[in-house]
């Protein structure tokens, strides 16, 4: 694994390498579309929470938003869709998504400045002000899940679930989503935990449950994880594989900079074939030092 | 010895009528620089939402696909003609290196310029370069710290010729005159440690050239659920610089044809002809890694299935590979300016055609909304940026001595610029 061990020994560029997650420490949230109301209360507490849009309580209650298909923006961290069974079209569940927090995300990976962070324990969060708002963040992420400020000309930012940082981090609460969820669709808790509990769930109720928790393995996994009636292949999780998305960008960056040698070798080289050259046929027609410029 | 060559010519009578750098073509020029202004500014006031059609699903679009990946590609010529000409010292072919060196000066200036209006947050875009930022792992990174060093490389290598343009004929109006010996002296050192040192930055031009090159590749191979099979590979990055360094040349003859055609200077047909022969070798190594690459990948029937995005993918390489490579290898078409100027202009086509492949028609967001297509202020700005680009270009080509064939020095006047001609009889160094 070339990647993991030039990640792990760390390139010139020392203290960049990817933050290892602390896989005791780290916290993560169950999502069990089989126990989801539908209720969209927690889209409410994340835009309460958050300081989002502006908007009256009562416009979380409309059911009537599960007619199409919606995506986290600036306005909006997490959002509830609606999806079919896929063997029982008429029985329908419905299923949050918002960042998912991955162990190894592609966004920070991505960021030029740094701006994206992932905390060992879970998080992975935005610094506006690092930003210089070049979106290769939205390329990168694999579930296509930041969104961007297009129409602020100023001080344009990207938008995404931080997981409830403050809140689960600096005072020991849990995401205000998680929060507010009356039934028992989201569990917040040691990431390790909850797949156990995941585990637990799906042998105690095989016929409740697709057999697959969705994020345990996926791109080197996440910290937010499903539960589903039925195949994910019919909502919006797309499939992947367990390979982390960032390794091979990282293993090419790292091969190329191994401690600068690559380039300063080549360097050496062209300046070798330069010097080797210029004395076999400069004597006689470059006898002025000069090179091209000159 | 070109100096020599530019000193006989102030002896002899001038044959070749002045050109005058306003002709109806410049013109049009100045306007659609002029829109392309006004979009830029209106960009800059309004935002991204009112000015382009980027979303959520399309984050990158026109902007980062021609002006910037293109802008790079097509920049490659600098990098390609220094290696050949000065660190190969292939001599025939310095008569490119100046034009090649002032394409890829003012092409990475505009790169620059076109990120801008794109960045969000453009006042930031100086923060990669502070250590606390700086991060190892991002492709991009990469990409933005060699632009930043290749363009103040550029620069350097560019002074010895403005040095050149000004030794031994300072002349600074009323009062200030009295600093010409000084400026002098200055230029005279300058020449002097500029001569010694420039190998130094020619080589590290071509090693930042490319690492940038190809790590502009690598960010695409982070979204591998999000790419096209056909373009979606691990060698992207080689990709990249194969055809940066394709390309290289035939922008060379691309750019030496309009421009002395532009100047009304015979074309250096036999300089053109002999650099064409390396074309169709590098575009046959190009085109050779990537059909092994299709075939490794399994991404042949790709090719087969009718879809818009195959259609880009055979024109790309009809067009832009194939066609050139058969073109070029002919030596009757390589000896006509004609052949020259289309199979130059076919491999910049396919290569322009290739980034915007891989950076639009190749990415395909999970969830679109809408397909995405430039808005008008998008193409006019990427208009405007590439006229000012042109101006620009004319405006130093008919002021500094880029241009080193004695017809074309006598076209542009740049010995004759209302200046006394002093210190140019003087024996050449």
């Amino acid at each position: 694994m070339a990647g993991t061990a030039s990640v792990a020994t760390g390139s010139v560029l020392a203290d960049d390498h990817q933050t290892e997650i602390d896989r005791k420490a780290a916290f993560g949230v169950l999502v069990d579309t089989t126990l989801c109301l539908g209720c969209r209360k927690c889209e409410l507490a994340c835009n309460q929470v958050n300081h989002l849009s502006e908007r009256p309580p009562t416009d979380f209650e409309d059911q009537s938003v599960f007619e199409r298909h919606r995506r986290p923006d600036p306005d909006a961290y997490t959002v509830v869709n609606s999806f079919k069974v896929a063997d029982d079209p008429d029985r329908r569940y419905t299923m949050k998504v918002q960042c998912m927090h991955c162990n190894y995300p592609a966004c920070v990976s991505a960021c030029i400045v740094g701006a994206l962070r992932k905390d060992p324990r879970g998080p992975v969060t935005y610094d506006p002000s690092k930003c210089i708002g070049c979106r290769y963040c939205l390329i990168a992420c694999p579930f296509q899940v930041p969104s961007y400020e297009f129409d602020d000309p100023v001080k344009p930012r990207v938008r995404k679930c931080d997981f409830c940082f403050t809140r689960i981090i600096e005072e020991g609460g849990v995401p205000a989503c998680v929060a507010v969820c009356p039934s028992e669709a989201l569990r917040f808790g040691s990431r390790e935990q909850l797949i156990e509990t995941a585990y637990t769930r799906m042998a105690d109720a095989p016929e409740r449950y697709s057999c697959h928790l969705y994020g345990e393995h996926e791109i080197g996994g996440t910290s937010w994880m499903y539960l589903a009636p039925t195949d994910f292949a019919n909502t919006e999780l797309p499939e992947l594989g367990t390979e982390p998305i960032p390794r091979l960008t990282e293993s090419i960056q790292h091969g190329i900079f191994k401690s600068f040698i690559p380039p300063l070798l080549l360097y050496g080289l062209l300046g070798l074939i330069m010097h080797s050259l210029r004395k076999e046929n400069g004597k006689q027609s470059d006898d002025n030092d000069n090179t091209s410029t000159s | 010895m070109e100096s020599k060559a530019m000193t006989t010519i102030i002896h002899q009578h001038h044959e070749y009528e002045r050109v005058r750098y306003f002709t109806r073509g410049t013109v049009v020029l100045v306007v659609l620089a002029a829109a392309g202004a006004v979009g830029y500014v209106y960009r800059l006031l309004f935002g991204l939402e009112a000015a382009t059609n980027l979303d959520n699903q399309y984050a990158w679009g026109l902007w980062i696909a021609v002006d910037v990946a293109s802008g790079v590609a097509l920049a490659a010529g600098g990098f390609t003609t220094a290696a050949l000409a000065d660190i190969f010292h292939k001599e025939e072919y310095h008569v490119f290196v100046r034009p090649a060196l002032l394409t890829a000066m003012l092409g990475y200036t505009f790169v620059v310029v076109g990120l801008l209006a794109d960045l969000g947050r453009y006042y930031n875009v100086w923060h990669p370069m502070l250590p606390t930022m700086w991060q190892g792992n991002s492709a991009l990174f990469e990409v933005g710290m060699c632009v930043m060093i290749y363009l103040t490389v550029l620069y350097i290598e560019f002074l010895p010729i403005v040095v050149e343009r000004f030794k031994g004929q300072v002349n600074l109006p009323g009062i200030l005159s009295y600093a010409n010996s000084l400026v002098e002296s200055w230029l005279t050192v300058a020449a002097r440690y500029l001569g010694r040192f420039i190998s130094l930055f020619i080589v590290a031009g071509v090693v930042l050239s490319c690492l940038h090159q190809s790590s502009l590749g690598t960010l695409m191979v982070i979204a591998p659920n999000k790419m096209h099979p056909l373009w979606y590979t691990n060698v992207l990055p080689v990709l990249f610089l194969l055809s940066a360094i394709a390309v290289g040349f035939p922008m060379v003859i691309f750019e030496s044809i309009l421009t002395n055609r532009s100047l009304k200077c015979k074309p250096e047909t036999g300089a053109l002809s002999s650099i064409a022969v390396y074309v169709p070798i590098l575009l046959g190594v190009y085109l050779g890694v990537k059909v092994v690459d299709l075939t490794i990948r399994d991404a042949i029937p790709y090719l087969f299935d009718g879809s818009a995005a195959s259609v880009s993918y055979w024109i790309e390489i009809l067009a832009g590979v194939v066609a050139p490579i058969l073109l070029l290898s002919n030596p009757r078409i390589r000896r006509s300016v004609t052949g020259l100027f289309i199979a130059a202009a076919l491999v910049v086509g396919g290569v322009v055609l290739n980034r915007i492949n891989v950076f639009l028609v190749a990415y395909q967001p999970l969830y679109p909304i809408r397909p995405y297509f430039p808005s008008f202020l998008e193409i006019m700005v990427t208009i405007g940026l590439i006229s000012t680009l042109v101006l620009i270009f004319r405006w130093i080509v008919m002021t500094f001595p880029v241009l080193t064939t004695e017809e074309c020095i006598e076209r542009v006047g740049i010995m004759n610029n209302r200046r006394q001609p002093a210190g140019r009889t003087e024996p050449a160094p």
